[in-house]
């Protein structure tokens, strides 16, 4: 069974007569042991249905289940129990040491004062182990990286021990090696400890490396889910950006933007990772591949490149001179 | 510290514009007669009173800043700074000018009227707190949010000139060693009242610490950990509110104390966790204002006024965080 649903939610903003839906009709299941990310250009509405996802705000519309109960049935305590946060924005509390913060994650199961039983403070170490920080714990907040912020960030959701952890543009502020990281230990922790994990993110090739299913939602405020697989092979990727010169390239896994073209010319290439770097130097340059082109680019090496019409390519960026 | 609060307890039975010998002041204090009556009332009357009111004072003070330093999520905050202060004097003031009577160390013959102080000056502090709540949901910036409280400030001190060109010579009077500030403003009887108002602030202040630990990471999680932030910012305001009100309304407008005490305490323990910072901010709290009392009637030429000290003591904190800043790791 899911243990997030939602049954004709829609989300967006205003209330009574004002109120404006952003995107309509959801029809969600979060399962658990997966990891979903939710795609969508900027403005789209991820952080309004996360907010929503996450009872931070009410769904204007339908209803969302959490464990089979109505959330509005769930007091704030409960749903701190059941759905941990992630956010984007940098956290301030430098002067927390890393150990500290993640305790914080132990507040929906401590008393009024807070303090930790031994269990706490174990579930605390497992925590920092699991997404391998133990050796910052005792390091100030404010003194790490931003990649390393975010680990201890997702060290805090999971010591709150809930079944459902929700990522509001995780990665945002990280850089490649970080964001492929964190993406790597989020779909870890889904098969390892039976985690729903549902993120927002606008890395695309991670999204559709890690993730089980994909959330799409489309420029016409559409929701598409299914497995990643299912989505990307249904086109509906090409259905997210406004822009018409920004195009889904499905053997790349990743956006790319429609460059002007002034000819094509046929490639031959017998190293791949050369071919792959031939293929966006040409495209740079405003050539397109196409196997039935009569001009064929012979590439040896990065310095020799010669035509079938005799030519010496010295410089890339001369290329386009084949068709003037 | 602990030790330090102790010392400087005892430098404060001894040390006096009226010079007593140590072996007497410790017969009075083991009720032994000196046989010098006006010794026995300076000791029982003055000094042991001025002694608790300071480290009182000193703890709410401090506190109250630390508070509105978690709650704005601004280490710029403080009940001076703010216009806190400033609001619970205004309340003060108008109480005082409307019952005929003089504001600081003579007010409150009767219980009631110094009852009435009192709550003049949490009115004042509430209207403040009020004006800065509804200001920090429209203007998203700490920094203009701390300049909404100097001119709030500004407003309340312009408004008690009004009042005080209105006033007698003697209120005048009273009203500017008032504004000096004073921890000698509170007699043995008013002490009780004074001290369980405070104690109970802060002890209420204790049971906010998980809260404010998650209030450090930002509203959304802080919601996310299941805390009401609406509901917990409320309370911590009047908290703030009851604290800076009643050491104002007896103390007078003590400066920098809120502001600079949490900081000494962050710098002295490496954390902002409230479980550790909260106890060791009353602490030291307690001890910068024994050490500003001490200071007071250090010298031989009179009593110094305390705001004369507190900013000799706090404006090199500040300025000593403000260079660090990117150093000091609480602030990121």
């Amino acid at each position: 069974m899911a243990i997030l649903e939602t049954h004709n939610m829609a989300v967006g903003y205003g209330q009574g007569k004002r109120r404006k839906a952003l995107i309509a009709n959801l029809n969600l299941a979060l399962e658990q042991g997966s990891m979903v990310a939710l795609l969508g250009m900027n403005g789209a509405g991820k952080s309004t249905l996360i907010r929503a996802l996450t009872c931070d705000t009410q769904p204007i519309e339908g209803e969302l289940l959490i464990n089979g109960n109505n959330a509005t049935t769930i007091s704030k305590k409960e749903i701190s129990r059941l759905i941990a946060l992630v956010a984007t924005e940098r956290i301030m509390g430098g002067g927390f040491t890393i150990w500290e913060l993640v305790a914080l994650g132990r507040h929906p199961h401590t008393g009024l004062l807070g303090r930790l039983s031994s269990h706490d403070r174990e579930v605390v170490d497992k925590c920092l182990d699991d997404v391998g920080i133990t050796h910052l714990a005792h390091q100030h907040v404010a003194s790490l990286s931003d990649g390393e912020r975010q680990k201890a960030m997702i060290a805090k959701a999971l010591a709150q021990q809930t079944p459902i952890i929700v990522l509001d543009e995780p990665t945002a502020f990280l850089d490649v090696a970080s964001r492929i990281e964190c993406m790597r230990l989020l779909h870890k922790l889904a098969r390892e400890q039976s985690k729903a994990v549902l993120l927002s993110s606008h890395d695309i090739s991670q999204s559709l490396l890690l993730a089980d299913e994909l959330w799409v939602i489309t420029r016409e405020r559409n929701l598409i889910t299914g497995t990643t697989e299912q989505v990307v092979m249904s086109g509906a990727m090409n259905k997210v950006f406004d822009n018409a010169s920004i195009v889904f390239n499905s053997n790349l896994c990743d956006y790319e933007a429609q460059l002007p073209v002034v000819g094509s010319v046929k490639l031959s290439c017998n190293d791949l990772r050369l071919r792959r770097c031939m293929v966006n130097a040409l495209l740079r340059n405003g050539v397109a591949i196409n196997e039935d082109s009569h001009i064929t680019l012979r590439v040896n090496d990065i310095n020799d490149i010669t035509t079938s019409t005799g030519h010496i390519i010295h410089n890339i960026k001369d290329i386009a001179t084949l068709f003037q | 510290m602990i030790a330090a609060l102790v010392t400087l307890s005892i430098a404060c039975l001894l040390i006096g514009s009226v010079h007593i010998d140590a072996s007497v002041v410790f017969g009075i204090l083991r009720g032994h007669d000196s046989g010098n009556q006006a010794w026995d009332i300076i000791v029982t009357q003055s000094r042991l009173p001025m002694i608790a009111t300071a480290i009182l004072a000193g703890a709410a003070l401090s506190v109250s800043g630390l508070l509105l330093q978690t709650t704005f999520n601004n280490p710029l905050a403080g009940p001076s700074i703010l216009g806190v202060s400033t609001g619970a004097g205004l309340g003060v003031a108008i109480v005082m000018l409307a019952m005929g009577g003089t504001i600081g160390g003579v007010f409150g013959e009767t219980v009631g009227s110094y009852m009435a102080t009192l709550l003049g000056g949490l009115v004042g502090a509430a209207v403040v707190l009020v004006i800065l709540i509804a200001f920090a949901s429209i203007v998203k910036s700490s920094t203009m949010l701390l300049i909404i409280g100097i001119l709030v400030s500004y407003l309340a001190s312009s408004v008690i000139s009004l009042l005080n060109s209105v006033a007698s010579e003697q209120g005048l009077h009273s009203y500017v060693a008032w504004g000096f500030g004073n921890f000698a403003g509170v007699s043995l009887q008013q002490l009780p009242v004074f001290a369980s108002i405070i104690i109970l602030a802060l002890a209420a202040s204790l049971l906010m610490i998980k809260p404010l630990n998650a209030l450090l990471l930002g509203t959304r999680y802080a919601q996310n950990l299941g805390v009401n932030t609406h509901s917990t910012r409320n309370l911590l305001l009047v908290i703030t509110g009851v604290l800076t009100a009643v050491v104002t309304a007896f103390c007078g407008p003590i400066g920098f104390v809120g502001l600079v005490v949490p900081h000494i305490a962050r710098l002295a323990l490496g954390t902002a966790e409230h479980g550790k910072l909260l106890p060791a901010t009353m602490l030291t709290g307690a001890v910068v204002a024994l050490l500003c009392s001490l200071l007071s009637v250090i010298s031989p030429h009179g009593i110094i006024p305390i705001n004369a000290i507190t900013p000799i003591i706090g404006v090199p904190i500040i300025i000593y965080i403000i260079i660090n800043r990117r150093r000091i790791n609480y602030f990121n």
